[in-house]
């Protein structure tokens, strides 16, 4: 693996599997009694969060204790952007602090790359979501997740496994990470989106494209929901959210046209009535809980690969 | 001071010799010699008329820490430029006759090159009402070129009664053509590469829009129009087909839309951030094939320069601009006559010639006769060096070329016969 997950791209087909295959370690420490390893002990992982985002900080948070790290939140909301310190002098700080990886999630594309290739750390970087370009780890999360589910949670299990991702692509860090990495797993990967939500020179992604739901979906082994926004149609990507969810919402109906065995997923957090129904939502299909649990196996099998982890996280008897 | 440049190749002809004397060319011709007169050795050297940009922030008033009028023109001076114009983007904004004559005179003291500023179109440059046009072209700065530039004029009414309105002192509207709706919060070139890093689109129909009813206005109410840094391919059309119905449109290219191309942006550095962003190499292409055929009138500089810390953080965050100055030559040279696109004498027209004449100014740009002011540049296209930023004469360091090798270096520069530049070093 590289030193830095800066991007899905950055994984080759053996390092996400490895990935995989270490978060399967790792969630089977859930079912033991002591849940922690000694792996990182003495480690610190700063967790760098200019912007809210609970749910992925917990995770990280959770992910780097079970290993014993030492963590250290830094919630530095008002980036340099709305004239707070700046991004450099916030990477000095850690970087005097000694962290040995830093987590980042920013609000603007790129920050991550920034904060890795500048030299103002030597930490490792994780990237926690940049602006609209990337969140590998939710992509690594998402893919375990289908491995588990449709890929028999072996090497190369998702190969020729169709994939629909739906909603809002274009601002959709979620969406360009799992199109990279569900390519790099050998998934068929299917953007389904109103034409003004695809970004421009989509089509020379690694991926299909549709503007059909109805058609797409029956085919699919997983479907996963993306958020949307209200307020995007006030921007006029789309007339009304009512129309939005007419055409492009995942309800009852169109559930009842999926394969047994699809699944359904959501990165959360979802709009409820908006992209997804509660009935969707909470159905047999709906492994959007799971996702959440996964990802904790998911980020201590990062953090533990990127911080030098060379012997196996998880031994027989201590 | 007399100066006797000897051998040189003027336009890049036959080399021949140049005395400098009271300010004019005295004498041009073989084997001149002079008591009393400095001799420059200029054997290898072309010698071009004193370079002319229509496109600089010199930042004074307002960012001083940026750039100074001394530090912006000891800058032009070196890149071999005895005039410049500066952008109206200061604080205060230069839209009125005040602000001009401040800038021009901070020009005059420091003695580089002369700065012609420009005015603003609006007031503030809010895009709202007009600025005090008239004020400023009857001021001592004399302002001919009057531009919102950072912000385009949009509002179609308001283009329109601004080209009309300069034509009462023969002034020329420099338009900064980006549709604003079209390019909110925009980082870079809207394309395949801009929805793979997640940066906003910054699209090529929100110039080309721009220009193409530009292009339609001036021709409607006959009024002269400018159009900076063009970028795209398709804006280098619309101006083609608008020369091509006669109307009074010139357009300008800055040097890094010919060289550099929007793949940088993957970097995520934001020295190479800029707008107009850099496009596609497409759009180089036919920008250099422009500029050869005379489409594209000038080159321009849209030396832009920007203190450390806002380059030194993320892309987003970062401030729009480059330098341009130090390196604009060699980039010509690289670019357009080292490609054998454009002689040395084609570049005397861009860069010089044609440039001062949209801006009407007199004595820069004129031909290396006898008889006409001494502003010139020795030029030597053989030497070549490699960009260092510390050694910039500006106060920024925002060159987008550092640890670049660049081809050609400006051996002297004179203004009305004094050297600003000898052997290279500022006078």
């Amino acid at each position: 693996m590289k030193r830095h997950l800066l991007s899905a791209a950055d994984l080759t087909r053996e390092d996400a599997e490895l990935v995989l295959t270490t978060a399967e370690e790792m969630r089977s420490l859930a079912d033991r009694p002591i849940k922690k390893l000694p792996a990182l002990r003495g480690r610190t992982v700063v967790n760098l969060f200019f912007e809210d985002s609970t749910r992925t900080r917990i995770s990280f948070e959770a992910a780097a204790k079970r290993l014993s790290a030492d963590v250290i939140n830094f919630s530095a909301k008002g980036s340099s952007l709305s004239k707070g310190e700046s991004l450099k002098d916030t990477a000095l700080t850690l970087e005097a602090m000694g962290a040995d990886a830093v987590v980042v999630r920013h609000g603007a594309s790129g920050a991550p790359h920034r904060l890795a290739h500048s030299g103002w750390v030597r930490s490792s970087v994780v990237n926690a979501g940049d602006g609209t370009h990337e969140h590998p780890t939710q992509a690594l999360l998402d893919a375990f997740t289908m491995w588990r589910h449709i890929g028999e949670s072996k090497p190369g299990g998702l190969e020729g496994r169709r994939v629909a991702i739906v909603g809002d692509v274009l601002h959709s860090r979620v969406a360009r990470s799992n199109a990279l990495l569900l390519r790099t797993l050998g998934a068929e990967v299917t953007l389904v989106a109103p034409p003004t939500l695809l970004p421009v020179g989509v089509e020379t992604w690694p991926v299909e494209t549709s503007y059909d739901l109805d058609a797409v979906i029956p085919k699919a082994d997983a479907v996963m929901m993306l958020r949307v926004q209200r307020e995007r149609m006030n921007a006029a990507f789309f007339p009304t959210a009512r129309e939005y969810s007419r055409r492009y919402g995942l309800d009852g109906r169109r559930m009842a046209t999926l394969q047994d065995h699809t699944i359904v997923m959501h990165p959360g957090p979802m709009v409820r009535g908006m992209e997804i129904t509660a009935d969707v939502a909470d159905s047999a299909r709906s492994v959007i809980v799971e996702q959440v649990t996964n990802g904790v196996a998911v980020r201590m099998a990062v953090l533990y690969l990127l911080l030098g982890g060379s012997e196996p996280a998880v031994g027989g008897d201590e | 001071m007399k100066y006797l440049i000897k051998g040189a190749a003027v336009l890049g002809g036959t080399p021949s010799d140049l005395l400098l004397d009271d300010g004019v060319i005295a004498e041009v011709g073989r084997g001149l010699s002079a008591a009393g007169a400095e001799v420059v050795d200029a054997d290898g050297l072309v010698a071009l008329p004193g370079l002319v940009d229509l496109h600089t922030h010199l930042r004074e008033p307002g960012r001083e820490d940026a750039e100074t009028v001394e530090s912006g023109t000891a800058a032009a001076a070196l890149g071999g430029f005895t005039a410049v114009h500066a952008m109206a983007n200061t604080d205060p904004v230069a839209d009125t006759a005040g602000v001009v004559e401040q800038v021009w005179r901070l020009g005059r003291e420091a003695g580089h090159c002369d700065v012609y500023p420009v005015g603003a179109v609006t007031v503030g440059l809010a895009g709202e009402r007009l600025a005090e046009l008239g004020a400023m072209a009857d001021s001592a700065a004399r302002v001919r070129v009057f531009s919102d530039d950072g912000k385009c004029v949009s509002d179609a009414v308001l283009m329109r009664r601004a080209l009309e309105y300069v034509k009462a002192f023969d002034g020329v509207v420099a338009q900064h053509a980006q549709e604003p709706r079209l390019t909110e919060h925009a980082q870079m070139n809207e394309g395949e590469l801009s929805g793979r890093l997640g940066l906003a689109g910054w699209p090529a129909v929100a110039e080309e829009a721009i220009i193409a009813r530009d292009c339609l206005l001036a021709a409607h109410v006959g009024s002269r129009l400018h159009v900076c840094h063009v970028s795209t391919a398709g804006s280098v059309e619309i101006v083609r087909w608008a020369k091509s119905k006669g109307w009074s449109v010139t357009a300008e290219v800055c040097p890094h839309h010919l060289l550099l191309t929007d793949d940088l942006a993957a970097t995520y550095d934001p020295v190479y951030k800029v707008n107009p962003p850099l496009r596609s190499g497409t759009d180089v292409e036919a920008l250099r094939e422009g500029l050869a055929d005379g489409t594209i009138d000038a080159v321009a500089t849209d030396h832009a320069p920007h203190p450390h810390e806002d380059k030194d953080c993320e892309w987003a965050a970062a401030a729009f601009g480059m330098l341009g100055l130090e390196t604009a030559l060699s980039i010509v040279q690289e670019t357009m006559v080292d490609a054998g696109l454009l002689d040395w004498a084609g570049v005397a027209d861009r860069m010089s010639s044609t440039p001062a004449r949209i801006g009407r100014v007199a004595d820069h740009g004129t031909p290396l006769e006898a008889g006409q002011p001494a502003n010139l540049v020795l030029h030597d296209p053989a030497d070549r060096r490699v960009v260092d930023p510390t050694e910039s004469a500006s106060l920024s360091r925002n060159t987008p070329y550092a640890g670049r090798e660049l081809p050609g270096r400006v051996v002297a520069t004179f203004l009305r016969g004094r050297a600003t530049v000898l052997d290279g070093k500022l006078q």
